[in-house]
């Protein structure tokens, strides 16, 4: 990924930076600019996620593609946040711990590498609650 | 509109094809159904191909002048365009063809796909289709093709309570079938034992729950019905094209393991041809993974949300079920060459309604259907193809 293309997107990874329609109050992760069900009378302004969710779905990857952090096996898990919307991510715990329904919280981790001595790519995992 | 029949099919054999290129294989489809046409190339008007990432996987685009210079057709300079949706271009691609000449824009055209994904290394292929899901939320954080539709399967057995080896069944059922089949790149049967011992790639899929990396090109001619005995006996109805969309991530939809797109497409088909899942002998479905054609099953409405593992180990998907799927052996055995998947599924239910399927054949067969999705349900294409 170029540096533009993932400079461009810093706020959103590191800090759930998303959106929220103020006509109809849906939050929005990643973010949208344009409201799906108000279309031309929404009006979208900045949300700060408080970045607590629940675990929808996962899977245990076995292998990772090359560029990632983590060689695997790690979990990857679809996250219903608080606010609302879904995302997905990786959950940093014991393969054997995941399950639907866990508490999950977000926290700042490197996700990948372009390259041998590219630039690093840091964004948002999970951690279970205690 | 004019209703349009299929009147000629032509397939490469698909498998890894290491001493062919991506011209070959799409020269020796497109030969195979102007043959099966008895049709000569200057009758041609146009064509449609559906190539999902020959940018990524050749490094070369501009893949619908390609192919109709390889074709021949470079100094009759006739319309080619390339249409692009990820695992579905080539359901699309046919879809293209089929309403160009419904329109009356048209006469004969062709409607082919071609991937060719063996000239990169594993690793590459696998970053290629990973640009089939949003790369910047679902990819960038570490999900693979595998990955999400395992999210589904991990969804759906939590919902449903569907066994491991209920799932299994698909693969076995699909190689059974496959074997059955002279165009699969696997055509060897398998046991639930080798489904249920191979590596495990992202939980609970296993490798053999995953369709593999293919070559391979498949092409069909479209013309109005009304002119179609000019070339054929046995022309095949196309009674209804349908094509629905829905969100590009997984982690967007309304529910994770219900493709809301094949439903929609689904409804559409059936209002279109004015019938029912119970009018249909045989479907292709898109099995890029053993659970897609689990949830395909129920969202095209051949079986209630959360029973189609029982329906599967029960055998009444297999040859000589209530409602046989895959008869090619799916994108499992007969193998994925991304773009031509959608065109190889039309070829597989046109072979079945002439009575040309063999060993694979399904007794009386009069209605078939072919369901193509792209990524984890963004794009899905549903087609109903029937005798004439
Ligand atoms: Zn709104």
């Amino acid at each position: 990924m170029s540096v533009a293309r993932f400079w461009r997107k810093i706020p959103q990874r590191y800090n759930l930076i998303g959106t929220k329609c103020e006509t109809c109050g849906q939050h929005f992760f990643p973010p949208r600019t344009f409201c799906p069900d108000c279309r031309r009378t929404g009006k979208i302004v900045d949300h700060k996620f408080a970045g607590t969710g629940t675990i929808v779905t996962y899977t245990v990857i076995q292998t990772a593609p090359d560029q990632f952090a983590s060689p695997g096996p790690y979990v990857l898990a679809i996250i219903k946040l608080d606010e609302g919307p879904q995302m997905t991510s990786q959950i940093i715990c014991d393969p054997k711990d995941a399950k639907i329904g866990m508490r999950v919280r977000g926290v700042f981790r490197k996700i990948a590498t372009d390259g041998e001595s590219g630039i690093i790519h840091y964004g948002t995992k999970f951690v279970p609650v205690e | 509109m004019r209703d349009v029949a299929v009147i000629g099919v032509g397939c490469t054999k698909f498998g890894e094809h290491w001493n062919r290129s991506f011209r070959d294989l799409f020269v020796e489809a497109g030969a195979l159904a102007l043959e099966d046409a008895q049709l000569s190339g200057e009758k041609i008007d146009a064509m449609y191909v559906g190539n999902m990432s020959a940018g990524r996987f050749i490094e070369q685009e501009h893949i619908g002048a390609l192919i109709a210079d390889y074709a021949g057709m470079a100094t009759r300079h006739i319309p080619s365009t390339r249409v692009e949706a990820a695992c579905a271009s080539g359901g699309l691609a046919f879809r293209q063809a089929v309403i160009a000449v419904a329109s009356g824009m048209e006469d004969i055209v062709v409607a082919a796909g071609v991937e060719k994904m063996t000239d990169v290394e594993p690793g590459a292929s696998t970053d290629a289709l990973t640009g089939a899901a949003d790369r910047e939320w679902e990819g960038f954080v570490g999900a693979t093709f595998p990955g999400l539709y395992a999210m589904i399967a991990t969804d759906y057995m939590h919902k449903y309570g569907m066994t491991r080896e209920q799932l299994a069944h698909v693969a076995v059922k699909n190689h059974y079938n496959g074997a059955r089949n002279p165009i699969a790149q696997f055509p060897q049967e398998i046991t639930l034992q080798t489904v249920l011992k191979s590596t495990m790639v992202a939980e609970p899929l296993r490798l053999f729950d995953c369709s593999p990396i293919t070559d391979g090109a498949a092409a069909v001619i479209v013309a109005p019905l009304e002119r179609a005995r000019e070339f054929t006996d046995t022309p095949i109805k196309v009674m209804a094209t349908a094509q629905a969309s829905d969100t590009i991530t997984l982690h967007d939809r309304r529910d994770i393991s219900t493709l809301d797109a094949s439903v929609a497409a689904g409804q559409r088909a059936f209002a279109m041809a004015k019938l029912t899942h119970k009018d249909i002998n045989m479907v292709e479905v898109h099995d890029c993974f053993s659970i897609a054609e689990i949830c395909a099953i129920e969202d095209l409405g051949f079986c209630k949300k959360g029973t189609a593992g029982t329906l599967t180990a029960d055998g009444e998907t297999a040859l000589g079920g209530r409602i046989p799927v895959n008869t090619s052996g799916g994108l499992k055995a007969c193998g994925h060459p991304v773009g031509a998947t959608g065109i190889k599924q039309v070829y597989e239910i046109v072979q079945q309604l002439r009575n040309e399927a063999g060993k694979r054949q399904i007794e009386g067969a009069k209605i078939g259907m072919t369901h193509n999705v792209g990524g984890t349900g963004a794009t899905v294409a549903v087609h109903i193809l029937g005798r004439v």
